[in-house]
């Protein structure tokens, strides 16, 4: 159970226990302990809250750097459509291609090329029979460890289509041994360019049996001052996207499903909202509609922690980019009526019940119970001092027997405050 | 085991917005009871529509859910108006809900046919004027 590899790393040294992580952890995976945050691993679903929140930056997430990756001969970049929303000015993608391959990559690979490709075989799933309605989108992979953790029941909902990342990865390499026959598969390294915590874990657990294409995951902010200094080269391109606007929506939240054309469909955005979207679909309590997306983080994909530009200015530089652009660049024909086999995967992450107190449910309902006494003494203010985020999950650590009451202080206080009282009535 | 687990709520029927609360905690609840996911969905279903009568209907009520290690018993009770034709009521699609509460997508007569859909028993106790008592049980087994 506890093999799940996540991105959200501490540094002990910068961390002051301050509490502000456990209350934003929407799955309530954070306690302090020993004067220091510690992280829940089969809880964690790597939405990257604890890293905005943290006012000490003593959360960060795990990625690699570009340089010690040099030993591929052949190095192509997968950008994610929100580093394009990253530059002042910027009204030519090519540029920002460009750059990339000055850097140091032998090729580059849009994600927002293999999004449209995703978009196309979205619009002819949705039309398949004997599917469950709402479909939800598998693009976020911080919804996709949610739903299996927490939604059972809406496992059948999600797309069973490999998010446009994996789909550039493969089409990527693809394409590097058909134009490089000479190349070995160890010879081509895959770098996605990330704007997002959680596709680094995404990558390193793979996504139930499904192991990534994707070779190394690097951070788009570490890699930005790089990319901006190659770019202010202005070099004149010699590559030219192959994304339009559709592919390049993808970054925000909206674009993909806006890409399903046809208007019923939702998306929301933030990971408390899309929890509440959740919740209300499984109780069947939202009108009839045929597709959902859901980013974890405000914005969509532009909100990422590892992006440079608040996403609401990244959304907006994004709308300058896409004007003029064709609606999309990968069309396939209208004569396709099915989606190919490379492009599904059934894998999903199995169903752990990480909230239930026993594997018993006899005992279940004895801690339950337990849980319900010592409720009624703690103070209900969830002050975060004893390191768990409310009185209710403190509650529930005093019953699974990781954590005692000694550490409420309220209840501590109470307690020398009735000693003390004691005390001087004896003296009287 | 003859013990069971009791959670109570006070279905709050002044505050509409804050209708459905309940069945948010308790699927909560059920969760850390690790009962299988369909229980969960049929019990807070039903304790949805539940909560939503009774703050629409009665002004609010109480609800009871009592978990035994072989079923789960909700009990809904309120001093509302009561159901003159409890027949007529568990018809799909009859609603006596008033066109503002429709404005808002509820009251689509799918309330009560619903609760018995999700649920494995389903008893209704209603005298008009007085108030009604809504039993429901879900088995575990």
């Amino acid at each position: 159970m506890n093999s799940y590899r996540h991105s959200v790393v501490l540094d002990v040294d910068k961390c002051t226990g301050c509490t502000s992580c456990i209350r934003r952890c929407p799955t309530e995976a954070i306690r302090i302990n020993g004067g220091h945050a510690e992280i829940n691993t089969d809880r964690c679903i790597d939405c990257g809250e604890c890293i905005r929140v943290c006012p000490n930056n003593a959360k960060k997430a795990m990625c690699s750097k570009f340089e010690h990756y040099l030993h591929y001969k052949w190095k192509i970049a997968l950008p994610a459509p929100a580093l394009y929303g990253q530059f002042d000015g910027l009204d030519d993608v090519d540029s920002v291609l460009q750059g990339l391959k000055d850097i140091g990559f032998d090729d580059v690979y849009e994600v927002a090329k293999a999004a449209e490709i995703v978009s196309n075989y979205t619009r002819i799933f949705l039309k398949s029979e004997g599917i469950k309605k709402p479909v939800i989108s598998s693009a976020c992979p911080v919804i996709s460890r949610l739903i299996s953790l927490r939604f059972p029941y809406l496992k059948d909902n999600i797309l069973p289509m490999l998010p446009p990342m994996e789909i550039s990865a493969m089409e990527a390499r693809k394409k590097a041994k058909e134009e490089h026959p000479e190349l070995s598969d160890e010879d081509i390294g895959v770098f996605f360019i990330s704007p997002c915590a959680a596709k680094v874990s995404y990558i390193r657990n793979g996504y139930g049996d499904y192991k990534s294409n994707v070779d190394v995951v690097v951070s788009l902010n570490d890699i930005y001052f790089m990319l901006l200094g190659a770019m202010k080269k202005n070099r004149t391109p010699t590559i030219s996207s192959e994304a339009g606007m559709i592919g390049i929506g993808w970054a925000t939240s909206g674009g993909e499903s806006s890409a399903i054309l046809n208007d019923s469909y939702l998306f929301a955005d933030g990971i408390e909202n899309c929890i509440q979207v959740l919740e209300s679909i499984e109780n069947g309590n939202i009108p009839h509609i045929e597709f959902v997306e859901l980013n974890a983080c405000i914005g969509g994909c532009v909100g990422g922690v590892m992006t440079i530009e608040n996403p609401f200015i990244a959304k907006t530089r994004l709308q300058t980019v896409r004007r003029y652009m064709p609606v999309s660049k990968n069309f396939i024909g209208s004569d396709v009526n099915f989606v190919p086999d490379s492009f599904l995967t059934d894998s999903l992450p199995d169903y752990t019940p990480i909230s239930r107190l026993s594997e018993s449910m006899s005992e279940s309902m004895r801690m339950m119970a337990k849980m319900q006494e010592i409720r009624k003494n703690l103070p209900g203010i969830d002050c975060g001092a004893c390191g768990a985020p409310t009185c209710r999950a403190f509650a529930e650590d005093i019953v699974r027997g990781v954590a005692n009451d000694r550490k409420c202080v309220v209840l501590e206080h109470n307690k020398k405050e009735e000693t003390d009282e004691g005390a001087s009535e004896n003296d009287s | 085991m003859s013990e069971s687990l009791n959670f109570h709520f006070d279905v709050d029927g002044e505050n509409f917005v804050s209708a459905g609360q309940a069945s948010v905690q308790v699927k909560k609840n059920l969760r850390r009871l690790g009962l299988p996911p369909e229980i969960i969905r049929q019990v807070s279903i039903a304790l949805y529509e539940g909560e939503i009568n009774m703050v629409i209907h009665a002004h609010g009520g109480t609800a009871d859910i009592n978990v035994f290690e072989d079923k789960i018993e909700i009990i809904l009770a309120d001093k509302g108006p009561g159901i003159a034709d409890i027949n007529l009521a568990m018809q799909e699609g009859y609603s006596t809900a008033t066109e503002n509460v429709r404005s808002l997508g509820f009251g689509a007569g799918m309330g009560l046919p619903n609760m018995k859909r999700y649920t494995d028993e389903m008893k209704i106790e209603s005298e008009v004027g007085v108030g009604t008592t809504i039993t429901m049980c879900v088995y575990l087994k």
